[in-house]
């Protein structure tokens, strides 16, 4: 199952993540968002707006690879991948 | 008397308390966060504030217990499945001479700001939004919904839940909007005291809007305001009013801080006046305050100018006037009166049984127990500050 890895500001929110090794059961980018919601209630609206779509500053990659579809979340996640969610640096 | 301030700032929230004499900040939650609002519902205690995070997005934070501690509202602001509304999008356009086109679109919504929270008898909650959306409780905060009538609204360019409207909006944006979407805003919330199913908003820019029947319908309220830059003065939309208050005590009376100056009424927003002066330095704004028992005193601290948004001749001063805007008095003690470029936000000015508060982006927040009279510096060096509001 693939490993999730999240950038320290979401422990800020999420202290009960901090220190797990997070694995979910998982085929899309999308999945991973609802297995991290199920983990922790209110995640998934701090990666994602109310329309499903990943927020404009949030980054998340599928090994080296950032995703390619923002608003669907469809990117295929497999079983050995590492998932990074983080904060897109914009500068400043 | 006026115990207890609280603060929105944009690296977190501050509770201001009165102690041995003076009036002390501290640090109460969201440390590193933007703070957009902060305020108390008097009907259940609850603290709210309205956070925008740069990259997590808005989010509705309340405590139960005073400020010690703060949790993300179970229930929060989401505009539903199907919500759109119409806006200008600025696009590289190589034939133009600026290299700039404009275009009309409809786009799904999604909160870009949470800007104000307001209050009523019974567990009513409403809380003002960029894009333009109110969203209301009718159980102290354990649910929200979008007032579709207000959303919906012809000015808006109709119901584009269920189909593509008139295709026109009347509301155009705000640069308050985060994110860079040039989208319009509800900053100002007022419910009526006698009757909670009448309700004001103000929005960037549109105008004011009022409810009497409990959000089932809105009609504007923009009558004697002018829009003299434009090729329609007397528009009844396309106001670029900055915020409003009313008087709890005489509600009839509202007041209003708007792009163009101070406006007045004394009919319960039937018609407005303008009431600045500019030649005494009291016209351009952000934010105003109404008494609570005198209709016809309320208080603002002027910049000089909608092309130099700080202070007069880098001196600070609140004006007050008693008379319903006939005068005003400048009051300057205690108050920096050299090199002082203090700039004030809609939501940073209040006052409470005689005490007023206002603090200004450079993080300094000064205030007065004698009605504006003389002042106090109770901080210096705070993170730029958002709202100011007693608890």
């Amino acid at each position: 199952m693939p490993s999730i890895h999240l950038t320290r500001h979401l422990y800020a929110f999420f202290p009960h993540l901090e220190g797990q090794h997070i694995v979910v059961e998982a085929k899309t980018a999308g999945d991973v968002v609802a297995a991290l919601e199920r983990l922790a209630p209110g995640i998934g609206f701090y990666i994602c707006d109310e329309r499903g779509r990943l927020r404009t500053h949030v980054n998340m990659f599928v090994g080296k690879q950032m995703i390619r579809d923002r608003k669907g979340l469809t990117d295929v996640v497999a079983a050995d991948d590492e998932v990074h969610i983080l904060q897109a640096l914009s500068g400043g | 008397m006026a115990t207890r301030i609280l603060l929105g700032t944009r690296k977190g929230a501050f509770i201001v308390e009165k102690q041995n004499g003076s009036w002390k900040p501290r640090l109460a939650g969201h440390a590193g966060g933007g703070v957009n609002y902060v305020a108390r519902d008097p009907h259940t205690g609850k603290l709210w504030a309205l956070l925008g995070f740069g990259h997590w997005g808005a989010k509705l934070s309340v405590s139960t217990d005073d400020g010690e501690t703060w949790k993300d509202n179970p229930a929060q602001i989401k505009y539903p499945e199907g919500a759109r509304y119409i806006g200008q999008d600025m696009y590289e356009d190589a034939s133009d001479e600026n290299g700039v086109g404009m275009r009309i679109v409809t786009r799904p919504a999604a909160v870009q700001k949470l800007w104000i929270i307001g209050f009523g008898p019974g567990g009513a909650v409403y809380v003002g939004t960029i894009p333009g959306g109110l969203f209301v409780s009718l159980d102290g905060g354990n649910s929200f919904e979008l007032n579709r009538p207000l959303w919906n609204h012809e000015s808006r360019g109709g119901d584009l839940f269920t189909g593509e409207g008139k295709g026109e909006t009347k509301w155009f944006g705000t640069p308050a909007a985060e994110g860079g979407e040039f989208a319009p805003g509800i900053h100002s919330i007022v419910v009526d005291p006698r009757n909670p199913k009448r309700v004001f908003v103000a929005v960037s820019t549109a105008g004011v809007i009022e409810t009497e029947d409990g959000g089932e319908t809105w009609q504007p309220r923009n009558k004697g305001m002018r829009l003299d830059h434009t090729p329609e003065a007397d528009a009844e939309w396309g106001h670029d009013t900055h915020y409003i208050e009313l008087c709890e005590g005489e509600p009839d009376h509202i007041w209003q801080q708007n792009h163009v100056g101070i406006y007045y009424s004394n009919d319960g927003a039937k018609s407005w006046r303008k009431v600045s002066r500019p030649e005494q330095g009291v016209h351009f704004g952000f934010p105003i305050t109404a008494d609570a028992k005198d209709g016809r005193t309320a208080w603002v601290v002027p910049g000089k100018s909608d092309q130099q948004r700080m202070t007069v001749n880098g001196a600070l001063f609140v004006a007050r006037t008693k008379d319903g805007g006939e005068t005003w008095e400048q009051m300057r003690r205690g108050l920096p009166q050299e090199q002082a470029y203090d700039v004030v936000y809609r939501h940073a000015l209040a006052n409470k049984e005689g005490t007023v508060a206002f603090g200004s982006t450079t993080g300094n927040l000064y205030v007065s127990e004698d009605g504006g009279e003389s002042w106090t510096t109770a901080a210096n060096n705070l993170p730029p500050i958002y709202s100011v509001r007693f608890a």
